[in-house]
C-alpha cells in the first residue's frame, strides 16, 4: 500500500475532528466538484451512474461499506447511498485514492478465492465468511481507508452524496436543524438541585 | 473602506486583526488617527457571516479563501522538546484571518484572578522557573476587562466567590443555557462541595449592539458563526474600526520584516501580498499583535547591525518564556441523553482548583469546563469510549448506545513560564514564503505534569459523583504548541530581563508596540483571550495619550 493512503487518511481524519486540517488547495475545488457531481445525477433522474467503480467494483465497496456499517434493522452504509459517497469523492476530492482501491479491491478479490475458492465475488461470500476475511485485513491500510471513507460518507451533509435520507445523523440522534431550545437533554430539563 | 498607498505614511500599522490587533485598531481609528491593519489571512465570511459553512466536511477542507486557520503545510514550523534535539515538523496551527483566532474560538472569557498577576510573591518562588509577577496589578486592569466585556460582548453571571475574579460591573448580557453537562456538574458538585460557575463566553445570548443572539446550533467551536452571536474581533471591533473611516484592512499580507532607521526607530512593515510580491508600509509607528508565537518570530525575523539578534531583543528574552498551554481531562457516558451537542462548546465550570495550593506537593491549577461537544463526522470516528468495535453490528450498537449520552470535561490548568521553553528560527526548514520557520522548543516543568495528573484525577471523581456509568480518561500529555501561545515578549519593568514595559512599549524602540498574548508574564489558568482583549484596551488608552502628545517620537 502506498504511503499516500496513509498521509490522506490521516488529513481526512484530523479534518473531520476539527484539527488543523492540511488538505491540499485543490481538494476544495473538488469538493464543490462533487456536490455539482451529486446534484447532477439526482437532478437527472437517471438510474444511479459511477463515474469512478465499474458496476462490479461498486457492488464490492458496496458489500464492504455494509459490512462495516450494517443493516441491522436500521439502515446502514447501503441504505445511506455511502458507494455514491465514495465514487463521487474518488474522481473529486479523493482522486489520488483511486489506485488504492484498485489494488486493495484486487487483493481483495484474491482474499476471497483464498478464503472459498468457489465464491466469485467478496458480495458473494455467506454473511459469516465475509466478517470471516474482513476481520483477517481490519488492520491493512486499505480497509482502514474504506473504514474512514464509510464513516466520513455516512455522516456527513447529504449534498456530499452519501447520508441518503439523513439516515447516519438519525441513528446518532443528530438534529440538524441548527436551532435548538434549552433544555437539550434529560439532566438539564430535571429540576434544578442547586444547593 | 478607507485604504491606504503603501508609500503613504499612516500614523499607525497594526500586524494580526486578533483578539488583540482588531481592538488597537478600533481605539486608535476611533481616536482619529489613520491606520492599516495587516492580515495574513483572508477575509472569511466579513460581513457576511451568515455564509460560514456548517457542513462539517467542507468546514474541515475549507477553500483557500475561506481559511480560518493557518496551515502547518504553509505557515510551516518545527518543534522539539528540548534543546539536544534536532526539530521535526510541527503541528502548531493558529487563527488566520479577518479577526484571527476569535473567529472560531469556543470564546471562554474569564478574567485572571487578582493574585495571577503576582503569583511570584503570593505562593513564592519556583525554582529554576520565570515564575514572576507582572508590572500590573489587577486593580489596573480592572476597568479594561469591564471595557472587554461590554465593548465586545461577553455574556455570564457575575458571581461572589474566591475562586472567580470580582467585577465593579454585571455582564452585559445573561449566560448561556447551563446544558446537560452543566447539570451534571451541579449534581457532582453538590456532593463534593464544589463551585459551579456558568461559563463566561464571547457569545452573546441575547441581542446586543446591533447582533443577533446564539440560536444553540451546535456547530460551535471550530465553526465560524452564521447568526454573528460569537464576539469575535471580526464581528465587534473590526467593523467599527472601519466604519471610523480611517482604518484599512489588508488582508492576505504576510509581514516578514519589522524595519528600523538609523536611529533605531521603526518605519512600518515589509509584507508579501496574496502573489507574493513584496510591498512595504510606511507607518509612523507600529503595533505589533501577531499571537503569542507569531509576534516573537517576527521580531526575531527583523534582524538589523542595530539589532543583530532581532527587533528589540536587547535583552535576549524574545522568544523565551513560551506557554503552550496544556490540557486534561475525562470523559463519561450517563444512563440518560445529554444532547451536548445543542448549544455552546462549555457551558460551566467547576472554578475550586482555580489557585495553587501547596498541600498538593506542586504548583498549579486550573479550571474543569463541562462539555459533550461531538459532530457527528468527529463522532463516527473518534467519539466512542475506549474498547468500542470500530466497525460492525458491534460498532453501529455502540454508535447508537452512546450517542448524544457522552459528557467530557475539558481542563485548562497552568504551565509554569521557563526559560528553555522558546519560539525561534528554524535553521534549516523554511516557510512557503521562503522564511525561517518557526522552532517550538517545549517541555512542561514536572510540576505542570504533575498538576495536569491533578486535573485529570478529579475529573474523574467529579463524573463518577455526578453518577456515570463508564467512565475514562486519557494518559496526561505534554503540549506541543497550539492557539494559547503566550509569554514570548514578556511585559517587566527592567528592560534587561523583558521585552515590552508595562505600557506594551518595547524597552528598545520607542515606536513599537507589542500587544497580544506574548506580553504574559504567567499564563493564567489556559484562558487567556480576555485578558488580552482587556490588555489591549488598556495599551490603546495609553498609545493614544501618547501619541497624542508627540511622546512617540522620543526616547529614541
Amino acid at each position: 500500500m502506498a504511503t499516500g493512503g496513509k498521509s490522506r487518511r490521516a488529513f481526512l481524519t484530523e479534518s473531520a475532528s476539527g484539527i488543523g486540517a492540511a488538505w491540499l488547495a485543490a481538494n476544495w475545488q473538488a469538493i464543490v466538484e462533487a456536490q455539482e457531481f451529486v446534484r447532477t445525477a439526482a437532478a437527472s433522474g437517471q438510474p444511479q451512474q459511477f463515474a469512478f467503480f465499474t458496476p462490479e467494483q461498486a457492488a464490492e465497496v458496496e458489500a464492504l461499506t455494509a459490512e462495516i456499517i450494517p443493516s441491522d434493522g436500521t439502515p446502514g452504509a447501503r441504505e445511506a447511498h455511502v458507494v455514491a459517497f465514495i465514487d463521487r469523492a474518488l474522481v473529486t476530492f479523493e482522486r489520488s485514492a483511486q489506485e488504492d482501491y484498485r489494488k486493495g479491491l484486487d487483493e481483495l478479490a484474491a482474499a476471497t478465492k483464498k478464503l472459498s475458492p468457489s465464491a466469485s465475488h467478496f458480495s458473494a461470500l455467506s454473511a459469516d465468511d465475509k466478517i470471516k476475511l474482513l476481520t483477517s485485513i481490519e488492520k491493512t491500510p486499505f480497509f482502514e481507508l474504506v473504514r474512514v471513507h464509510t464513516i466520513t460518507g455516512f455522516f456527513a451533509d447529504p449534498v456530499h452524496g452519501g447520508n441518503h435520507g439523513r439516515v447516519g445523523w438519525a441513528l446518532v440522534g443528530w438534529d440538524d436543524s441548527l436551532e435548538h431550545v434549552p433544555p437539550f437533554g434529560y439532566y438539564d430539563a430535571l429540576p434544578r438541585t442547586r444547593g | 473602506m478607507k485604504t491606504y498607498t503603501p508609500d503613504t505614511e499612516v500614523d499607525f500599522v497594526v500586524i494580526g486583526s486578533g483578539a488583540a490587533g482588531g481592538i488597537m485598531a478600533k481605539q486608535l481609528s476611533t481616536a482619529g488617527f489613520s491606520v492599516v491593519v495587516l492580515e495574513q489571512g483572508g477575509w472569511g465570511k466579513f460581513g457576511r457571516d451568515w455564509e460560514y459553512t456548517k457542513d462539517e466536511l467542507v468546514n474541515g477542507n475549507p477553500a483557500p479563501a475561506d481559511r480560518l486557520m493557518s496551515d502547518p503545510s504553509r505557515q510551516r514550523n518545527t518543534f522539539r522538546r528540548t534543546e539536544k534535539e534536532k526539530a521535526g515538523p510541527g503541528t502548531h496551527a493558529y487563527g488566520c484571518v479577518v479577526g484571527g483566532g476569535t473567529v472560531t474560538y469556543g470564546g471562554s472569557s474569564w478574567r485572571h484572578l487578582p493574585w495571577e498577576f503576582n503569583e511570584k510573591t503570593h505562593v513564592g518562588a519556583v525554582a529554576g522557573t520565570g515564575l514572576e509577577d507582572w508590572p500590573i496589578t489587577y486593580d489596573e486592569l480592572e476597568p479594561y476587562y469591564v471595557q472587554a466585556e461590554w465593548e465586545m460582548g461577553i455574556s455570564g453571571l457575575r458571581v461572589d466567590s474566591p475562586f472567580v475574579a470580582p467585577m465593579s460591573k454585571d455582564y452585559p448580557v445573561p449566560p448561556v443555557p447551563l446544558k446537560a453537562s452543566g447539570a451534571l456538574f451541579e449534581v457532582a458538585a453538590k456532593k463534593l462541595g464544589l463551585t459551579v460557575v456558568p461559563g463566561p463566553l464571547a457569545i452573546i445570548t441575547q441581542p446586543y449592539m446591533g447582533r443577533t443572539g446564539c440560536v444553540n446550533c451546535g456547530m460551535c467551536s471550530g465553526f465560524g458563526c452564521h447568526v454573528g452571536a460569537r464576539s469575535s474581533s471580526a464581528a465587534t471591533v473590526l467593523p467599527r474600526a472601519v466604519a471610523t473611516g480611517n482604518c484599512e484592512i489588508r488582508p492576505y499580507s504576510y509581514v516578514r520584516e519589522i524595519p528600523v532607521d538609523k536611529k533605531g526607530r521603526v518605519t512600518g512593515a515589509t509584507y508579501f501580498d496574496a502573489d507574493k510580491r513584496e510591498h512595504f508600509q510606511k507607518a509612523k509607528a507600529v503595533v505589533l499583535s501577531a499571537n503569542g508565537s507569531e509576534s516573537a518570530r517576527l521580531l526575531l525575523l527583523s534582524k538589523s547591525p542595530k539589532f543583530p539578534d532581532g527587533l528589540a531583543n536587547s535583552s535576549g528574552v524574545v522568544g523565551k518564556y513560551l506557554m503552550t498551554g496544556n490540557g486534561a481531562g475525562a470523559n463519561a457516558l450517563f444512563e440518560h441523553e445529554l444532547n451536548d451537542f445543542k448549544g455552546v462548546i462549555s457551558g460551566a465550570g467547576i472554578v475550586d482548583y482555580v489557585p495553587s495550593d501547596p498541600k498538593r506537593g506542586f504548583y498549579g491549577g486550573g479550571r474543569l469546563t463541562a462539555r459533550g461537544f461531538d459532530t457527528p463526522i468527529s463522532y463516527g470516528l473518534n467519539g466512542l469510549s475506549p474498547g468500542s468495535p470500530r466497525w460492525g453490528a458491534g460498532y453501529k450498537k455502540a454508535l447508537r448506545e452512546e450517542a448524544n449520552h457522552k459528557m467530557n470535561i475539558s481542563c485548562f490548568v497552568t504551565q509554569l513560564p521557563l526559560e528553555t521553553n522558546r519560539v525561534d528560527l528554524d535553521p534549516d526548514v523554511k516557510d512557503e514564503w521562503g522564511l525561517p520557520a518557526m522552532r517550538i522548543t517545549s517541555q512542561s516543568h514536572p510540576d505542570d505534569l504533575k498538576n495536569a495528573e491533578f486535573f485529570t484525577q478529579k475529573s474523574v471523581e467529579i463524573l463518577e459523583a455526578a453518577g456515570a456509568k463508564k467512565v475514562w480518561a486519557s494518559p496526561v500529555r505534554d503540549s506541543r504548541g497550539g492557539a494559547h501561545n503566550r509569554g514570548t515578549c514578556r511585559m517587566g519593568n527592567d528592560a534587561k530581563t523583558s521585552v515590552v514595559d508595562k505600557y506594551h512599549r518595547a524597552h528598545d524602540v520607542p515606536n513599537l508596540y507589542v500587544v497580544d498574548g506574548s506580553n504574559f508574564v504567567t499564563g493564567g489558568r489556559n484562558h487567556p483571550t480576555l485578558t488580552i482583549q482587556a490588555l489591549a484596551f488598556r495599551a490603546a488608552e495609553h498609545l493614544v495619550r501618547a501619541a497624542k502628545k508627540g511622546d512617540l517620537q522620543s526616547r529614541a
